[in-house]
């Protein structure tokens, strides 16, 4: 494990209201992740992957406890504050990729970086540069309906990362592509991972996905039952 | 981010097209209804000054109290110095002097015998007095159907319609039957020298029109007439100039005296004021109906836009854009649509004003009992304000509309993207 911590989790719950009573997803949580780390949440089903993912990404905040993230308590952010956490620090990858249609490829990927204040030309230079990270600077043209499964994946990668955050939270991204296409989503992850320091914060079921993870935190039933470091992985 | 925002209207149809249409019908029909309104009025407000209420009118106090009987026994005295104090107090506003008064017309058969009679509604004008400008205030000289203008004392002109009824051709002789100031009966004999056709229903019917020597001497008004007219020198009525100059030319009415001379604004006659008031508040309540009618159609559009766009906002607040931000940006894009939609709107509405302006609509049928002074063809009129006034309900309604439809946004939980995403 990394030292240079910029997740932390304390002693975090999530309880949600379930009818008249509640729900507990998430008990006592304690976790850390640190700078560069790959790693992935996996359990069943309401395990509370998805829900502790939520908080680490800054879209929800815990009950009770504590999630540091870039050193700012979740727990206490305002809406705008989170937002700009996001903005700055953290990308997302979702199962289906996402990506607005009207728009090419280019300026979906450009689109991360109009929220910041990058210039006409630094926009370019850094989108073609993330295009080229997943091999798409030939087709910054196209738009995503003209995109292959691989292709829509590959644009949505360029997108999280062409603002180089600090953690990448990825829900289940190759659970719509083939083998082929999951290894090959899988390797230019663990590359970029390599060469900018990125965190990569997986939840998944995919047993291919798991094959190129260094740690693995089990989740059953809201609890970690088990933080596996690997040491045996599928390299880049 | 504008860029960014227009280029997805833009290709999104979807989006754009069923506000901008509808932004554009608003504003077309806002422009349009705009220019027909004030082209009407402002025919209706010149006809008025023109025939009959001058910009500012002299008269006595007691025959403004009567004005609707025109009672040439109320009739002001001492015109021309009165003509010539106003002059020399107001010079730029050009006097007139002018009587109206109401009678008989006889034509007679080449024995003598009454062939036609017809009640005439007569005016009488410095028509001999080049300096005067009436000839061209009232476009006689292109009114003229048949015949000439007068050219000396003892010749007038008739409407054609008139002289129509009447068989009466030009340089026929006919004679006025009436009564002077004093009561008595009087008779003139005019030559016709021409028929005229104002364009006015209520001028045309009955009209006799001679110069005000001749008149002044048939009705026994010796340097008398009903009303002396002003008209502002650059042509167009200026409320505000008006009252100034009434409140000035009234502060030292005798109050004690019926025949004192006092002023009057064209907006206290006729009715013009209430008619251009209620004109201005139906002009309002219609943009108002509008802007409502249209920021309700766009609401719904807009909520309708809004669940289509669920995942792109989703996308949006997961890449670090506050909801406030999202909102901006809907109305930013509301702006934009409403100006493209209001530039399209104001370009085919001008069209269509420009159009309304030389062709105009004929309203003579619904004007032949009509005893307002109204033109038979209302035209619009381009005025400048025209190029912005559509602007007001496009923008409005379309910002009102995506406002409203966008508040969604802040119910929404940022937590639930994931799922949401995962369609």
């Amino acid at each position: 494990m990394k030292t240079d911590i910029i997740v932390s989790l304390e002693n975090v719950t999530k309880k949600f209201k379930d009818g008249d009573g509640e729900f507990t997803a998430l008990k006592n949580i304690n976790l850390q992740f640190g700078k560069g780390e790959f790693a992935g949440l996996v359990g069943p089903s309401g395990s509370g992957k998805t829900t502790l993912l939520n908080i680490i990404g800054s879209l929800d905040s815990p009950t009770e406890g504590n999630a540091f993230v870039m050193e700012k308590n979740i727990a206490g952010l305002s809406h705008k504050a989170s937002a700009l956490l996001r903005n700055k620090h953290i990308g997302f990858i979702f199962q289906v990729y996402n990506l607005l249609p009207v728009y090419t490829v280019f300026e979906n990927v450009e689109f991360a970086l109009l929220l910041q204040d990058y210039n006409t030309s630094e926009r370019k230079k850094m989108v073609m540069e993330a295009l080229e990270w997943v091999g798409l600077q030939n087709m910054p043209d196209k738009k995503p309906a003209k995109l292959s499964g691989g292709e829509g994946q590959r644009v949505a990668i360029a997108r999280a990362m062409v603002k180089r955050p600090e953690i990448l939270i990825a829900d289940e991204p190759t659970a719509n592509l083939d083998a082929n296409n999951a290894h090959v989503i899988l390797q230019m992850m663990k590359k970029l991972n390599k060469e900018l320091d990125t965190t990569f914060l997986f939840s998944t079921h995919d047993e291919k996905v798991m094959e190129y993870l260094e740690r693995i935190v089990h989740l059953e039933d809201g609890k970690v039952v088990k933080d596996e470091i690997r040491t045996k992985v599928v390299a880049s | 981010m504008i860029e960014f925002l227009l280029k997805g209207i833009l290709r999104d149809k979807s989006r754009s097209l069923l506000p901008i249409i509808i932004v554009t019908i608003g504003v077309s029909l806002t422009v349009m209804l705009s220019g027909y309104i004030r082209g009407a009025m402002g025919d209706i407000t010149d006809q008025n000054a023109r025939f009959e209420t001058g910009h500012v009118k002299v008269v006595t106090r007691a025959y403004h109290e009567n004005m609707d009987q025109l009672p040439i026994d109320l009739a002001l005295l001492g015109v021309d110095s009165l003509q010539e104090v106003l002059s020399t107090k107001y010079p730029d506003v050009q006097w007139v002097k002018r009587t109206r008064f109401g009678g008989l017309i006889d034509v007679p058969d080449e024995n003598g015998e009454t062939k036609g009679q017809g009640p005439a509604a007569g005016m009488s004008l410095q028509l001999l007095d080049d300096k005067s400008g009436e000839i061209d205030r009232l476009n006689i000289a292109s009114s003229l159907v048949k015949g000439n203008l007068p050219t000396k004392r003892g010749e007038a002109l008739i409407g054609d319609d008139f002289a129509h009824k009447l068989q009466i051709e030009t340089g026929d002789e006919i004679t006025y039957v009436g009564s002077t100031m004093n009561g008595s009966m009087t008779f003139k004999n005019f030559v016709v020298s021409g028929t005229i056709r104002f364009g006015v229903a209520a001028m045309d019917r009955g009209t006799i029109i001679a110069d005000i020597a001749d008149v002044q001497e048939m009705l026994d008004l010796f340097d008398g007439s009903s009303e002396i007219l002003g008209y502002f020198n650059e042509g167009v009525y200026n409320d505000d100039k008006a009252k100034t100059l009434k409140a000035d030319f009234n502060q030292n009415l005798d109050a004690a005296d019926e025949f004192a001379p006092m002023m009057l604004t064209l907006k206290e006659q006729n009715n013009l004021a209430s008619y251009l008031d209620y004109v201005d508040l139906y002009s309002a309540f219609f943009v108002g109906i509008f802007v409502m009618a249209m920021s309700i159609v766009l609401w719904n559009t807009g909520l309708l836009g809004g669940l289509r766009r669920y995942q792109e906002f989703g996308i949006r607040l997961a890449l670090g854009e506050a909801k406030n931000q999202i909102y901006k940006t809907l109305i930013l894009e509301a702006i934009l649509i409403g100006v493209i939609g209001s530039v399209i709107g104001t370009a085919i509405g001008l069209g269509i004003t420009f159009y309304m302006q030389y062709e105009g609509i004929d309203i003579s049928e619904m004007l032949n009992n009509s005893t307002m002074l109204m033109p038979t063809i209302l035209r619009s009129k381009f005025t400048p304000d025209l190029l912005y006034i559509g602007f007001i309900p496009g923008l409005i309604a379309m910002v009102i509309g995506n406002a409203l439809s966008g508040i969604g946004i802040y119910k929404r939980e940022t937590a639930v993207l994931f799922k949401e995403l995962e369609v």
